[in-house]
């Protein structure tokens, strides 16, 4: 029997193999770039973000500042390289926490499937996904103020319930298999078949997932910062510095321009490496273990 | 069905107790003492045993939060600190923004999603499918909020078509208030409508591979006849899951977006509750958001079942 | 379309996908009122034959050659003429029927389907016709109404809603591929019996897809033989069962009706698993939140395994087998009665003591879910050890897997490869393996070879003999094929909702059953030798 539906061919990326191939290299070029940035602002940028020049304010793009400067005469390059650091540090930690708390929970649901216990973790995991990121910000700065730690927590927080469903509906489809029902006659229990048979086979789609919430993360962070809820001055963030542009963009429009870009070619590399993985790693293309 | 709607009924009633407990106890316990949080670090002694017997913050929490619950059945939301109006005056004067600008860029949402759904779908592999991927993939990528300043630039700096943000209100006619909404719905529906997209199209591509398609086409279903008879209904089962999230994406990026626009929305209002520390706004419009996602996801839930006859009562 | 030429005639058929040759050079014909068999093991290009004559081959396929219907050329046809002609002069039935069905379309819309597809009526008259059909195949509307929805049907209902959809328009040519491979015995029987029924009133054309010999010899005229891509034999059904010129037809027949030399077994053993008054029962909700039924999958079964026998387990799928199986592994609870394995008692759970768990293994149908695809053979096979109190050692271990890998016919650097590398026959080698590693003295064998091919399959069950001649094992083999277990096993038992009715030494039970269950199981079992036993066909 050839595997092949006679009607449809198969699914995937348009284009087939070529186009998905390409994407997933541009997409890990453009990550690699972002992480790139974020690592060398540590050691170097081309004009220290916290010097205040008001002589060279609201230069357009130049040889002496790429980007231009913004009011208060920083070099809006060097700002952008800062704010790659602080997004990839609030979106990193925060994929780290869904996924730390989610996936066990996940796991476990999966183990004790139709127990309370599982029934208790989904019941909590729909109570949280009715809290959009953004809300659970507002409370948290309503609590304790705002800070680029309430974004990380927010966004954590709204990640947690999305691994913990996607970990329990994959892990249940590994429970039904006979490889499990094998282990459990040599006498292995649920808590070590989760964690010897049912996580590696996980780690291909919470790869896939742990990308697509880390371009979420990113996108999340720029919104929260814009509205005031994630990073405050003086750390250097793209969503602030969207928000400082707001009331110049009509006439400097490279403060606007510059950090949106960051933003859509960041998520648009993490999406790209993601959908590549994705095709990549699709177990129903042969897995490659 | 009726049994399968009281079912949910009762879950929606649940997911509503224990969220309003969440939210009450953010928002009245875990700070300790809510007038102290609204005051700040400054306040005086005597106003806050004021503000603490105005809130009622003397009694024990069980009793404040059966008083604050009732309230919020009753519409009662409490009484602005900052204000001294009623929160729920408030509220729905900000909410007849913010609701209408979701469902506006919902409607936008799903009018993009579907034709271009399956028109990729349909021409899988070929240039059209590839156009709408990757302006989709283009669509997600980007920032609500700053696709928003890009259109005000282009259309209201640039062009002068529509003014560059501010709300005239209803009492000023549909038509010019609806003009006012239209930046925004476009700004938040773009990206929603990418997302939706590309799910409508992957769960048509699924369903087109299923064995009951095969039988359609042995029956003498042309392509096109199988994707919407037969393929479109099945795949609508994912999209509403999608759909019923993205409500819930649209009604948070409003709050964000009216910020772009200056609009009197919840967002507006919400943003001012926190820097003014009025806790109880912010605890009124948070728990009123929150009512609305699980609102949806209880719709979403009646939809599946309109849907799929699976998740009916077999009879 | 009036030509001298009538029925299908399949002319120096090629198709390749893309520099892979799927068909080379096939030819066959089905006259009007004609059953032709296509019979081939797993690509043999059997299926790909039928989507050719369907117009359905994969996008990528290139096809030559020459495919009439009623002399009219349907080979080079238009995607736009292939749909008028498809439903309306030819009809195709599927393998899986649970599948088959659109789930959120009621019956009655999709029978109706195929009458409004090719503008025959309105939508009134196409129900009107659905039911019609509907009850021309056994589905009368007052017992099963129109407006049922796929999932509330058996497996064997919604074959018959397929077949009536396919056959609405009378067509002169149903297709079915392997219609009834995933049914019950009982049930396989009434299928074919509707198909045979419907040919000889209709005068329609059958073309029977089949790998099973046996379904094929009771239905068909005329059969063709196919392999790799190749009709390597065809003629009348009687004359090439007869005369199986080809050896590759005679290597399918040795294999069909391959019997293991028998095990010698010891004198008066102990019993090894004994099972008393065993009750197992859950419960099942109908949907999220329909009242909750007791279901009894397994009243009051006693019985004893001896030492060295193996025991045959029959009965249809729902009969509680293998729920039975799952309590004897001490995979689920009992609910009354007790399992005793060498005198001690069976618990669930991780509570069974490992001296325990070490006399019994198990090997599953599934040769593709039963092994976690991300370990390598060698961390497989270990897995029982963790059932040992004393592990062996690294050196010790590394024999013990070389050893048991050559004893199923695998080479000790299999060790190293993971298990997409294999073949299904080679996997359930390795299952066999895995079972075997901490010798057992129980195997129980779920389905082993029900999806293997014929020819795998004898190998297989010849090994198994061999093991169990060699280590002295017992085995609980567990199957819906009665000719399978009349191969392996000393004796039988048959199960049927929950309940053995008949048990007993296997000869005895399948040639002189008493119980009417047994009796009814054996009259639906195909037969090979169907055609000889019948003379001519009338």
């Amino acid at each position: 029997m050839i595997g092949a539906d006679p009607q449809t061919g198969t699914g995937g990326a348009p284009g087939g193999g070529a186009a998905a191939f390409a994407g997933l290299w541009i997409g890990a070029a453009l990550v690699g770039l972002f992480v790139a940035a974020a690592l060398l602002s540590f050691v170097w940028t081309p004009y220290d973000v916290t010097r205040i020049d008001v002589a060279a304010k609201l230069q357009g793009p130049s040889a002496a500042h790429w980007f231009g400067t913004d009011h208060f005469g920083r070099d809006l390059f060097s700002m952008i390289m800062v704010g790659a650091r602080t997004s990839l540090a609030v979106a990193l930690v925060a994929v780290g926490i869904g996924m730390g708390v989610g996936v066990p929970l996940g796991l476990t649901a999966a183990a004790l499937r139709g127990g309370w216990l599982d029934e208790l973790i989904m019941r909590a995991n729909d109570l949280v996904f009715a809290f959009p990121a953004l809300l659970i910000a507002v409370m948290i700065t309503a609590v304790f103020g705002p800070s680029a730690f309430n974004a990380i927590l927010a966004i954590g927080i709204f990640n947690i319930p999305v691994f913990a469903r996607l970990t329990r509906g994959a892990a249940l489809g590994y429970w039904q298999l006979d490889f499990i029902r094998a282990a459990q006659v040599c006498g292995k229990g649920r808590a070590r078949i989760s964690v010897e048979h049912v996580l590696p086979n996980l780690f291909n789609i919470l790869i896939v997932q742990g990308t697509i919430q880390f371009s979420l993360g990113i996108l999340a962070e720029a919104g929260l910062s814009y509205v005031g809820l994630g990073a405050q001055p003086p750390l250097p963030s793209w969503g602030r510095m969207l928000a400082e542009s707001q009331t110049m963009f009509s006439f400097a429009p490279h403060l606007a321009l510059f950090p949106g870009l960051s933003i859509l070619l960041a998520v648009l590399g993490l999406n790209l490496l993601g959908d590549g993985l994705r095709d990549r790693l699709d177990p129903r293309r042969g897995l490659a273990p | 069905m009726l049994r399968f709607a009281l079912f949910r009924a009762l879950s929606l009633g649940l997911s509503l107790v224990a969220a309003s407990l969440v939210v009450f106890f953010a928002l009245e316990i875990v700070p300790g003492d809510p007038a102290a949080a609204m005051l700040g670090v400054n306040a005086q002694e005597d106003t806050l045993a004021a503000l603490r017997a105005e809130l009622g913050l003397d009694r024990g929490p069980v009793a404040r939060y059966f008083d604050w619950a009732g309230g919020l059945l009753r519409g009662d939301f409490g009484i602005s600190y900052t204000y001294r109006t009623p929160v729920a005056q408030m509220i729905a004067d900000r909410l007849w923004v913010s609701l209408p600008l979701a469902l506006y860029a919902l409607a936008l949402t799903l009018l993009i999603a579907f034709p271009a759904g399956l028109a990729a779908a349909a021409r899988r592999g070929k240039g059209t499918d590839l156009t709408i991927m990757g302006v989709t993939q283009l669509g997600i990528a980007v920032p609500n909020f700053w696709f928003a300043m890009l259109l005000v630039l282009a259309f209201s700096i640039t062009l002068r078509w529509f003014s560059a943000g501010g709300f005239p209100g209803w009492e000023a006619g549909v038509g010019p208030a609806m003009k006012a909404l239209t930046l925004p719905a476009i700004a938040l529906a773009l990206p929603q409508a990418s997302i939706l997209t590309r799910v409508l199209r992957s769960a048509l591509i699924e369903t087109l591979g299923q064995d009951y398609i095969r039988t359609a086409r042995a029956r003498g279903l042309t392509r096109r006849q199988v994707l919407w008879r037969h393929a479109l209904r099945n795949a609508l089962i994912p999209v509403l899951t999608i759909i019923g999230l993205q409500f819930s994406f649209l009604l948070a990026g409003a709050i964000i977006i009216e910020n772009v626009f200056y609009l009197p929305g919840l967002g507006r209002l919400i943003f001012q509750s926190i820097g003014q520390r009025d806790i109880i706004v912010v605890e009124s419009v948070v728990m009123l958001l929150v009512f609305a996602v699980i609102l949806v996801t209880f719709l979403v839930d009646l939809a599946y079942a309109a849907v799929d006859p699976r998740l009916r009562r077999p009879r | 379309m009036s030509g001298a030429e009538t029925g299908l005639h399949v002319e120096g058929l090629s198709v390749s996908i893309g520099r892979a040759p799927i068909l080379r050079d096939v030819g066959f014909s089905v006259a009007p009122g004609e059953v032709r068999g296509i019979i081939g093991e797993s690509g043999s290009g059997k299926t790909m034959s039928a989507y050719a004559v369907m117009g359905l081959l994969p996008r990528a396929a290139r096809m030559e050659g020459r495919v009439t219907l009623g002399g009219q050329d349907i080979g080079g046809m238009s995607e736009r003429d292939m749909c008028a002609l498809r439903g309306q002069q030819i009809g195709m039935i599927f393998q899986e029927p649970m599948t088959a069905l659109n789930p959120v379309m009621t019956i009655g819309a999709q029978v109706a389907e195929t009458v409004r597809i090719h503008g025959a009526g309105s939508r009134r008259a196409a129900m009107a016709r659905a039911a019609e059909v509907l009850e021309r195949v056994g589905l009368p509307p007052d017992e099963v109404p129109l407006s049922r929805y796929p999932h509330e049907l058996s497996g064997g209902q919604r074959q018959r809603v397929v077949i009536a959809s396919a056959i609405a328009l009378r067509p002169a040519l149903l297709i079915a591929d392997e219609p009834t491979t995933a049914l019950d015995v009982t049930t396989q029987a009434q299928i074919l019996a509707l198909l045979a029924r419907l040919v000889r009133e209709d005068g329609m054309g059958l073309m029977l897809i089949s790998h099973d010999l046996a379904v094929v010899a009771g239905m068909a005229d005329a059969v063709t033989i196919m392999k790799e891509g190749r009709v390597v034999d065809s003629g009348p059904t009687e004359a090439l069962f007869r005369a199986r010129r080809h050896p590759y037809t005679q290597a399918l027949f040795a294999a069909s009706t391959h019997v293991p030399d028998p095990v010698p077994q010891p004198p008066e053993p102990p019993p090894l698993l004994q099972l008393r008054n065993v009750e197992r029962s859950y419960v099942q909700r109908s949907g999220l939140f329909g009242r909750p039924t007791q279901i009894r999958a397994v009243r009051g079964v006693s019985f004893d395994l001896a030492a060295g026998e193996s025991l045959g387990l029959v009965g249809e799928s729902g009969c509680g087998k293998s729920t039975l199986g799952r309590a004897i592994l001490g995979l689920d609870p009992v609910d009354g009665g007790e399992i005793r394995l060498a005198g001690a008692p069976v618990h669930a759970g991780p509570t069974m003591p490992p001296e325990q768990r070490r006399r019994m293994q198990v090997v599953f149908q599934d040769p593709f879910g039963s092994f976690n695809p991300r370990h390598r053979v060698r961390r497989i096979l270990s897995e029982p050890y963790h059932a040992l109190d004393d592990p062996p050692g690294p050196q010790a271990r590394a024999t013990a897997i070389s050893d048991a890998l050559s004893d199923v016919g695998l080479d000790a650097a299999d060790a190293d490869r993971f298990i997409h590398e294999f073949s299904g026959g080679q996997r359930q080698r390795i299952a066999i393996a895995r079972a075997l590693i901490i010798r057992p003295e129980l195997i129980l064998l779920d389905e082993p070879v029900s999806a293997l091919d014929v020819s795998v399959r004898a190998q297989v069950l010849d090994l198994l003999a061999d093991l169990r001649r060699r280590y002295g094992l017992s085995y609980l083999f567990i199957s819906h094929d009665l000719n399978v277990v009349r191969a392996v096993t000393d004796r039988v038992m048959v199960m049927r909702k929950g309940e053995i009715v008949e048990a007993g030494p296997t000869g005895q039970v399948l040639d002189a059953p008493q119980h009417d269950y047994t009796r009814a199981l054996i009259a639906a079992s195909p037969r090979l030798d169907a055609p000889l036993r019948e003379g001519s066909r009338g």
